[in-house]
C-alpha cells in the first residue's frame, strides 16, 4: 500500500520537498548540538528541561486524542466515524514518532538511550513511559494498517486486531496519564505538584488532538476526493467543546487552590506565567495570548449555531491548537522551573538552533503524516464509490 | 504439529523481538543487585551505616572561610568553571538564609544572618526523589548512605535535576575539559550531557580521608556516621539545635545546618 504514496500531485511533491528541506535543516543543527551538547539550546542549570521536553508533553496529548474517535466507533457503533477513524490512528503514530524523537533529541548522552532497556528501573517514571509510548506506536501502526488493508480488499478486518483496538483504549490514557505523572510526582516543584495534573492533561489533550483533527479532515476534503463527512467534522467539534471546557475548568482549579491558599511556592510561578515575577516575565506575552485564544475559542464552540459554520468551527480550532500549545508546548515545562528550588529566577528562551531542531522534529511528524494520509486517504477515494461494509 | 512457513517465519519474527528486548530486560529484573562495595576495602578506608555532615555556620566568618572549602572541592574534583550561570556547574556553593531556606525567613532575623552566606551542596537524602526517578540506576544510593552518580551510565535525561528539591544537581551543557584550571589525574573528568555533584568525597573516604570541604572548613564541617552514638556528629547534633533544608517534603537529608553568626549576632 505504501507506493501510493510514491505518486500524487505537483503539490504533494512541493509539501513533501519543503518538508525534507525542514528536515534537512533541523538535522544539521541537530549534528552541531551533537558535537557541542546542549548548551546550544536555551536551558540552564536552573531551567534543565525546555522546548523538546514540552514538545513532547504537547503531542503525547495529540497522541492520545485517537481514543476520541476510537471510542464512538468500536463502543458505541458511531459509524460516522468509521471514515476518518483511520486518520485519528495514523495522526498518533505520527505524534508518538515526534515525542520519542523529542526524547531523543533532549539527551545529552543519545548514543546511551538502549541503557534504559539494558538496565530497566520500574521505580522510574520515564521507564514506563518508554514502554507505554512505543507500545502505543505499535498499537496504531498495526491497527491503522491491518484495517486499512482490509478496507482496500473490501472485507472487514481479521478478527486478531479487535482486542488490539480495544486494548488501545485504556493504553490511550495511560500514555497521557504516565507522562503527567513524570511532572506530578516531584517533590521539589510546587506547580507541578498537583493531583489533578493527569486529569488535566486528558482534557486538554482531548481538546487540542480533535481541533487538529478537524483541521486536518477539512484539508484532506479540499486537496482529495476524500470527504471526511460533515456530520464526523460536526461531532468532533463538540468533542473539543466539552474537552476544552473541562480543561479551562481543571486550569481554574489549579487557580484557586494557589490564590485561596496563598502558599507563596504554588502562587510563584502562576504569577511568573501570568504577570511576571520580580520583574521578570519573559512568558508573560504568551500566557496571555493562550489565555485569550482558550476564552475566545470557547465562545466560538459553545454556540452551537456558529460551531455549525465551518469557517468559524476552524477559526475556533486554530485557537485552541494555539492555547493548548502555549500551555502545554511551553508554559507548562518552564513554569515548574522558575522560579528555582531556592525561589530564585532564572528565565529561559529557546535558541535559534534550538527551535530549528524542533521544527526538524515536527517536520518529521508531518512528513509521516502525509505519507500515511496520502495512503489513506488514496484507498478511501479507490472504495468511496463501495457500498459500506460495517 | 505442523506449521506451514507464514507461521514460521511469524514465530521466528517474534522471538527474535523477545530475545533481543525481551529477555534481557527480564534477566535485569531478576538478577539479585551487585555490590560495588564488594571489593576489597582499603585497611585504613573510613566506613559508615549513615554518612551525615553538620554545617556549623557560625565558624564561617570570613569569605576566605567559605572559599576556601569551595575551592578545595572543585579542584580536586575537576569542576570547571565556565564562567556564566547557564552552563555552571558546582558541587558546593553559597546562597543566603531566604534561598537556603526558603519559607523559613522572617523580616527581624538578625541581620547577621540575614546577610551571611550558607553553604549549599547535596544532601545526601534517606528518601532521594533523584535515584527515584533515573530511568537507568546512574544515580544510586549507597549502603553507607552516599548518593551516588555513575557518569558512565547517565543518559543525560536530566530527571533528576527535575526531581531534586535542592538544586544540587549540575548538567554539562558543553565539554567541560577546556574550564578546568588544573586537572587532577587522579579523579575522573567529566564528558559532555551528563550530570553531576556531591559524591560526599567517596574516594577520600576509601582511602581514609575525610572529605575535601571537611578537612579545609576549620571545624566548621562536621562529617560522621549518624548510626554510630558516639561518633563526632550524633554528639553535636545531641547537643546543638540543628534545621535541615526542607524537611516537610520527606526526603530526610543528611546535611544539617547549626545556625549561628558567630557571637556577634548583632552585627
Amino acid at each position: 500500500m505504501l507506493e501510493k504514496a510514491l505518486t500524487g500531485s505537483r503539490r504533494y511533491w512541493v509539501w513533501i520537498f519543503f518538508l525534507l528541506a525542514v528536515i534537512g535543516t533541523g538535522f544539521i543543527c541537530y549534528l552541531r548540538q551533537f558535537d557541542y551538547g546542549l548548551g546550544i539550546t536555551g536551558m540552564s542549570r536552573d531551567v534543565s528541561w525546555g522546548f523538546y521536553i514540552s514538545q513532547f508533553t504537547f503531542l503525547v496529548g495529540v497522541a492520545a486524542s485517537a481514543v476520541m474517535l476510537v471510542i464512538p466507533y468500536y463502543l458505541h457503533d458511531y459509524k460516522t466515524f468509521g471514515k476518518i477513524v483511520i486518520l485519528g490512528e495514523f495522526l498518533a503514530v505520527s505524534a508518538v514518532t515526534m515525542c520519542i524523537l523529542f526524547i531523543f533529541v533532549d539527551l545529552g548522552q543519545p548514543m546511551r538511550i538502549l541503557n534504559v532497556v539494558l538496565h530497566p528501573t520500574p521505580n522510574s517514571i520515564l521507564f514506563w513511559d518508554m514502554i507505554v509510548l512505543n507500545g502505543y506506536l505499535f498499537l496504531n501502526i498495526v491497527i491503522g494498517w491491518v484495517t486499512l488493508t482490509a478496507d482496500r480488499k473490501g472485507v472487514p478486518p481479521p478478527a486478531w486486531v479487535k482486542p488490539l483496538i480495544y486494548l488501545s483504549i485504556p493504553w490511550a490514557i495511560s500514555i497521557h496519564t504516565v507522562t503527567a505523572f513524570l511532572y506530578a510526582g516531584l517533590p521539589g516543584r510546587h506547580f507541578w505538584l498537583t493531583a489533578i495534573m493527569a486529569a488535566r492533561f486528558l482534557a486538554s489533550a482531548f481538546a487540542s488532538g480533535p481541533a487538529l483533527l478537524i483541521i486536518l479532515c477539512l484539508i484532506v476534503r479540499k486537496v482529495s476526493k476524500f470527504d471526511p463527512g460533515k456530520e464526523a467534522v460536526q461531532a468532533l467539534g463538540k468533542i473539543v467543546t466539552y474537552a476544552m471546557f473541562a480543561n479551562v475548568f481543571f486550569l481554574g482549579l489549579e487557580f484557586f487552590t494557589a490564590f485561596y491558599s496563598q502558599i507563596p511556592g504554588h502562587i510563584h510561578p502562576f504569577k511568573y506565567l501570568y504577570v511576571g515575577l520580580e520583574g521578570y516575565g519573559k512568558l508573560v506575552p504568551l500566557m496571555w495570548i493562550s489565555s485569550i485564544f482558550a476564552v475566545a475559542a470557547l465562545i466560538l464552540l459553545v454556540n452551537p449555531n456558529m460551531r455549525k459554520k465551518e469557517s468559524a468551527l476552524v477559526l475556533a480550532c486554530v485557537t485552541v491548537f494555539i492555547s493548548l500549545w502555549i500551555d502545554k508546548g511551553f508554559g507548562l515545562v518552564v513554569g515548574g522551573f522558575v522560579p528555582n528550588p531556592f525561589g530564585r529566577i532564572t528565565e529561559y528562551w529557546p535558541t535559534l538552533p534550538e527551535a530549528l531542531i524542533a521544527l526538524g522534529v515536527w517536520a518529521i511528524g508531518f512528513l509521516i503524516l502525509s505519507i500515511l494520509y496520502k495512503v489513506a486517504v488514496t484507498v478511501r477515494e479507490e472504495t468511496s464509490s463501495w457500498p459500506e461494509l460495517h | 504439529m505442523s506449521i506451514n512457513r507464514r507461521e514460521f517465519l511469524k514465530l521466528a519474527g517474534f522471538s527474535t523481538v523477545l530475545g533481543l528486548t525481551g529477555s534481557s530486560v527480564i534477566d535485569e529484573l531478576l538478577k539479585s543487585k551487585a555490590d560495588a562495595s564488594q571489593v576489597l576495602l582499603d585497611e585504613k578506608a573510613l566506613s559508615a551505616k549513615r554518612w551525615a555532615m553538620i554545617i556549623d555556620t557560625s565558624k564561617f566568618k570570613t569569605e576566605e572561610d567559605y572559599k576556601n572549602v569551595i575551592q578545595a572541592c572543585h579542584s580536586i574534583h575537576n569542576v570547571p568553571d565556565i564562567g556564566n550561570p547557564k552552563d555552571e556547574v558546582k558541587w558546593i556553593w553559597t546562597d543566603t538564609y531566604e534561598h537556603t531556606f526558603p519559607g523559613q525567613e522572617n523580616e527581624y532575623i538578625p541581620e547577621g544572618i540575614k546577610h551571611k552566606p550558607f553553604l549549599l551542596l547535596c544532601n545526601h537524602c534517606d528518601n532521594p526523589p533523584c535515584v527515584r526517578v533515573c530511568p537507568t540506576k546512574a544515580t544510586f544510593k549507597r549502603k553507607d548512605g552516599i548518593v551516588m552518580m555513575d557518569q558512565h551510565r547517565c543518559i543525560g535525561c536530566r530527571f533528576c535535576m527535575a526531581a531534586c528539591p535542592f538544586g544540587a544537581r549540575s548538567f554539562n551543557w558543553r565539554d567541560p575539559r577546556p574550564f578546568i584550571k588544573e586537572t587532577n589525574p587522579e579523579y575522573p573528568s567529566r564528558t559532555k550531557g551528563v550530570v553531576e555533584k556531591c559524591t560526599f568525597c567517596f574516594e577520600r573516604l576509601a582511602k581514609g580521608l575525610q572529605p575535601a570541604c571537611v578537612e579545609k572548613s576549620n571545624g566548621g564541617l562536621i562529617f560522621g556516621d549518624l548510626s554510630d552514638p558516639k561518633s563526632e556528629a550524633r554528639k553535636v547534633l545531641s547537643t546543638h539545635y540543628t534545621i535541615r533544608r526542607k524537611p516537610e517534603i520527606g526526603t530526610q537529608p543528611s546535611v544539617y545546618y547549626i545556625i549561628g553568626t558567630g557571637g556577634n549576632e548583632n552585627a
